[in-house]
């Protein structure tokens, strides 16, 4: 085990904000794009309903 | 048992296989992450020079690695929608095309977390974050180019055209190490060469990147069923789905 305590787990030695700024930065990344898909996917079955009507 | 693999290189087929398979590869990817995170975290050992700041290898390698293999993954596609008129291979280039963009971008962010306490400094204009940073910008001119113009096959070409021209980056990115003075570190893993670093390190890199590889699946699958939509909308297979009447 790496860490004595919680506080130094997320110390990371002293290089916490580089650390937690790469990883969380990242995790932010992907929850964003699935999220932009996730819309859109909606929104073009959306389109394709309205766009069906027409004649 | 043959599967006829030419049955899923028609949108109306690949669309709902795709569907299939995107929760699967979501799922492994979790897995991977978990695993990798774990590894990263409390298997490897603290660095003997670099202290707790090493950590950030366990996603900039895998961004990295990945930032590479879709460029030339998308731009393989592209090219065969080019020669052979197939608009599914086109759309799958077209799908690649942000995810590599992403991977490029953590790549040149944690990189530049980890430079500045490191090097002392967030950017330097050597040759392997130049070029690094020319990937992004190629991935950038593809998406902008096919958003411009308006006709989706012409866009395809076009595309296909700059994606196939920006290959050669992808090389000099990866021998920039060997070729230029740089102050980026050398590959990380060789196929010639011993590992250098502690086992528990090559691994949790090498589970991290699996985890990316199966994301950036799993996010193209998803962008490519909604380009199908957004491109064929006025198809019959697109008319007859049955999730648009829920």
């Amino acid at each position: 085990m790496n860490w004595a305590s919680a506080a130094d787990f997320f110390a990371m030695g002293g290089y916490g904000v580089y650390v937690w700024g790469s990883f969380g930065v990242t995790a932010a990344c992907f929850a964003l794009e699935i999220i932009v898909l996730r819309a859109r996917q909606r929104a073009a079955l959306r389109a394709s309903e309205s766009g069906s009507r027409e004649p | 048992m043959a599967i006829n693999w030419f049955k899923y290189s028609s949108p109306a087929s690949f669309y709902p296989l795709a569907g299939r398979l995107t929760p699967w590869f979501f799922a492994a990817a979790a897995l991977f992450v978990i695993a990798g995170l774990y590894i990263s975290f409390f298997v490897a050992p603290t660095d003997a020079q670099q202290g707790e700041a090493y950590r950030i290898i366990f996603i900039h390698v895998p961004a990295a690695w990945m930032s590479m293999f879709i460029y030339v993954v998308m731009a393989m596609w592209a090219g065969i929608g080019l020669a052979f008129n197939t608009r599914l291979s086109s759309m799958v280039a077209s799908a690649l095309a942000p995810t590599g963009a992403l991977m490029t971008f953590i790549a040149l962010w944690t990189g530049s977390l980890w430079g500045k306490p490191m090097w002392g400094t967030w950017w330097v204009w050597d040759a392997r974050l130049t070029s690094e940073l020319i990937l992004l910008f190629l991935y950038f001119g593809f998406m902008s180019l096919q958003a411009a113009i308006d006709d989706p096959r012409r866009a395809d070409k076009a595309g296909a055209v700059i994606a196939l021209v920006g290959v050669v980056n992808v090389p000099i990115i990866y021998f920039s190490v060997k070729w230029w003075n740089t102050l980026h570190q050398g590959a990380s893993v060789s196929l010639t060469r011993s590992p250098t670093m502690a086992k528990t390190m090559l691994l949790g890199m090498l589970v991290m990147a699996l985890a990316f590889w199966m994301y950036s699946i799993a996010v193209t699958l998803m962008r490519v069923r909604a380009i199908m939509l957004e491109r064929e909308h006025n198809s019959d297979w697109v008319k007859a789905l049955e999730e648009r009447h829920p």
